[in-house]
């Protein structure tokens, strides 16, 4: 890819405030609040149903709001048409235009705009060079690849030199391969335009190496939002530490108490003794992710290997602790059999801990 | 030795040959009377009298077809169905461009722009399919004398125009929304207006549809009588019309051979329509048949 930089137009955040959408008598989302940062990539994540294509349509200007505001570049556009916002969108399906050839799509926003012939060549080519279309722009859509047709839904977008690109699950429609290759050109493409881009998507992986913060949601409600470091390593909740991060974080329920120098976690299978405090004490659940769990002949913890799923570069081994299955990952397998019992250590500094019933973390004070 | 391989669901050669001696039968069922036309159209007057149905014409002669179409009496005049040829035309071509275009708009509006109380309407012009057209013949030929319409080419088009609604609409409503709606998003997002998004990028997609209307309303409005006689006028009559008035202006004898070659270039143009399309022609009956 051809990283000459082509962002000419103004780079914008984005405001929502006290956001409302209704499907006829259902809230789709309330009050919902987000700051985009400009030059930022936020992901918004969640399962299918969360609301997250919503807001993004709503950011776009294609759905009717209901309640409270969208501020785009510092200027109220709540009900602003979708051209005069000052975006670019790139759609799941690609939707480009079928009768145009691939030029058509890539000028048609321009010359609605009226912009002067010789500008929209100029911004064609340049855009054209940069995401390698310049063979194909005599083509239609219906004569590209999969990965080819994405490449000019983004190229259309990107012409616009819009001040925010809204991304719903673009590369969704992708085989695994393409949908790898395509992400790595996203971000560098984000790098090289330092555009503010809002991408939508339900796979954690896509979200994790594209963002730079996530806002994971469910049900229309923000849960966490953070850099992906944070949210993997600090989920907000229950819901959030189980949908980022694969294999899933493993989860133990049981109690917590007060000890000698800090408090313990008490369940049939597992203890672990925390050297700090919590405000909160009686039943609770242990959030542990796979790469927490070392298999060690010292550890502390055993359990019997119940299958072993080889990923290539690590391996994930099942482990089965009285009435408990604990997923680990292991670089290793040498001298690992199943059946076998085997000694397992967790690091009680880097673990988390959820309220039982709320299923909100539980923060830990060191002492 | 490997043995012959059956094909799935095959019934073996007796089942076979009995679907096609039904089918070959069932054509020739159908096929007998535009053979008794077609002949009868070719022999000459004494010849039918000798009364052999389907006797192959001893003297072809064209000279029935030439009557038919020049000659024959409609009434006191007598030119044949030619005129009628014509104003058939003249009422066809408007009708058929003017439906597609208007049902292709109401389609696209209510589809994509969902104004407040589209469904409604959509609800009450499907309603309007249901209603025979002749409870709606009097009023109408009151509100068209009124606006001077009555009797007119612009009038029959008019009338044409507003049968055809509720299936045209249906026809493209149904196709828009078999369209990727984040096509249409992406237009707005591009700064594509009402009209822009519809001639520019909605039309064009619609070619497969536009073949299916054309050939509904082609079909519709050629084979029409009743509009035709009661709206189109005395200059305008429709070939239909005219048809009819050549069988039933007898005078002294009734001409079977002529009769018949009238009745064949009457139907000619469905006929051109349905050979030339018939794929087409199919999916228009199915499209139309197969409402919401």
């Amino acid at each position: 890819m051809n990283m000459q930089a082509l962002q000419a137009g103004p780079v914008s955040g984005v405001r929502v405030r006290e956001l409302g959408v209704r499907y006829g008598e259902q809230d789709v989302l309330a009050g919902l609040d987000l700051d985009v940062q400009a030059g930022e990539f936020l992901v918004l994540l969640g399962p299918s149903g969360c609301g997250k294509s919503t807001l993004l349509h709503s950011i776009a200007g294609l759905l009717d709001t209901a309640a409270g505001s969208i501020e785009i570049g510092g200027q109220d556009m709540t009900f602003a048409d979708p051209s005069a916002r000052g975006i670019g969108m790139v759609f799941q399906s690609y939707a480009l235009y079928p009768n145009m050839t691939v030029l058509g799509n890539l000028s048609f926003g321009l010359r609605v705009a009226g912009v002067p012939r010789a500008e929209i060549d100029r911004r064609v080519q340049q855009t054209a060079q940069m995401l390698q279309l310049g063979p194909l722009l005599a083509r239609k859509p219906s004569h590209l690849s999969g990965g080819q047709r994405q490449r000019v839904a983004i190229g259309r977008a990107l012409v616009r030199q819009a001040g925010v690109y809204l991304l719903d699950e673009p590369l969704s429609n992708l085989d695994a391969q393409l949908r790898t290759e395509l992400r790595r050109e996203l971000k560098l493409l984000h790098r090289a335009l330092g555009a503010t881009m809002i991408y939508v998507t339900h796979d954690q992986v896509e979200a994790m190496t594209l963002a730079t913060r996530i806002a994971i949601m469910r049900q229309g409600v923000i849960q966490q939002i953070g850099t992906p470091q944070e949210v993997y390593e600090r989920p907000a909740n229950r819901f959030v530490a189980g949908f980022v991060g694969s294999p899933a974080m493993n989860f133990v329920e049981g109690t917590l108490a007060a000890a000698a120098g800090g408090v313990d976690f008490q369940s049939p299978a597992l203890q672990l003794h925390f050297p700090g405090s919590v405000a909160v004490a009686g039943t609770a659940v242990l959030g542990v992710r796979p790469e927490q769990i070392r298999i060690d002949a010292s550890g502390a913890f055993n359990g019997t290997v119940q299958l072993i799923e080889p990923m290539g570069g690590q391996q994930v081994v099942w482990l089965q602790c009285g009435s408990q299955t604990l997923a680990a990952v292991v670089h290793h397998v040498a001298g690992l059999a199943l059946d076998q019992v085997v000694r397992f250590h967790i690091d009680a500094a880097s673990v988390s801990l959820f309220d039982a019933t709320s299923g909100t973390r539980i923060p830990m004070r060191s002492i | 030795m490997k043995a012959a391989r059956r094909s799935v669901g095959g019934q073996g050669a007796w089942g076979r040959l009995g679907i096609y001696a039904f089918l070959v039968l069932a054509a020739l069922f159908f096929l007998a009377p535009l053979y008794v036309m077609l002949v009868t159209s070719f022999k000459s007057m004494d010849e039918i009298r000798a009364g052999q149905l389907f006797a192959w014409p001893s003297q072809p002669t064209l000279a029935a077809w030439q009557t038919a179409w020049s000659e024959a009496c409609t009434g006191l005049a007598c030119e044949g169905v030619r005129v009628g040829f014509w104003n058939s035309v003249a009422i066809v071509v408007p009708s058929t461009l003017l439906p597609i275009l208007v049902g292709a708009l109401n389609g696209y509006a209510l589809s994509f722009w969902r104004p407040r109380g589209g469904d409604l309407m959509f609800a009450v012009l499907m309603l309007g399919a249901f209603i025979p057209v002749q409870v709606m013949i009097y009023p109408l030929v009151k509100v068209l004398a009124a606006t001077g319409l009555f009797a007119s080419l612009p009038g029959i088009v008019l009338v044409h125009l507003a049968f055809s609604m509720p299936v045209m609409t249906l026809l493209f409503r149904n196709h828009y929304l078999s369209l990727p709606a984040e096509l249409f998003k992406a237009a707005r997002v591009d700064g594509g207006g009402f009209w822009r998004i519809f001639w520019q990028l909605m039309l064009p997609m619609s070619t497969p549809i536009i073949i299916v209307a054309a050939i509904m309303q082609v079909t519709g409005v050629w084979n029409d009588y009743v509009l035709g006689l009661v709206f189109a006028g005395a200059e305008n009559l429709p070939m239909t019309v005219q048809l009819n008035n050549v069988i039933n202006t007898t005078t002294g004898e009734r001409l079977y051979n002529v009769n018949m070659a009238a009745t064949i270039l009457t139907s000619l143009v469905p006929l051109v329509v349905y050979l030339v399309s018939g794929r087409w022609f199919v999916r228009g009956i199915t499209a139309g048949a197969v409402k919401g």
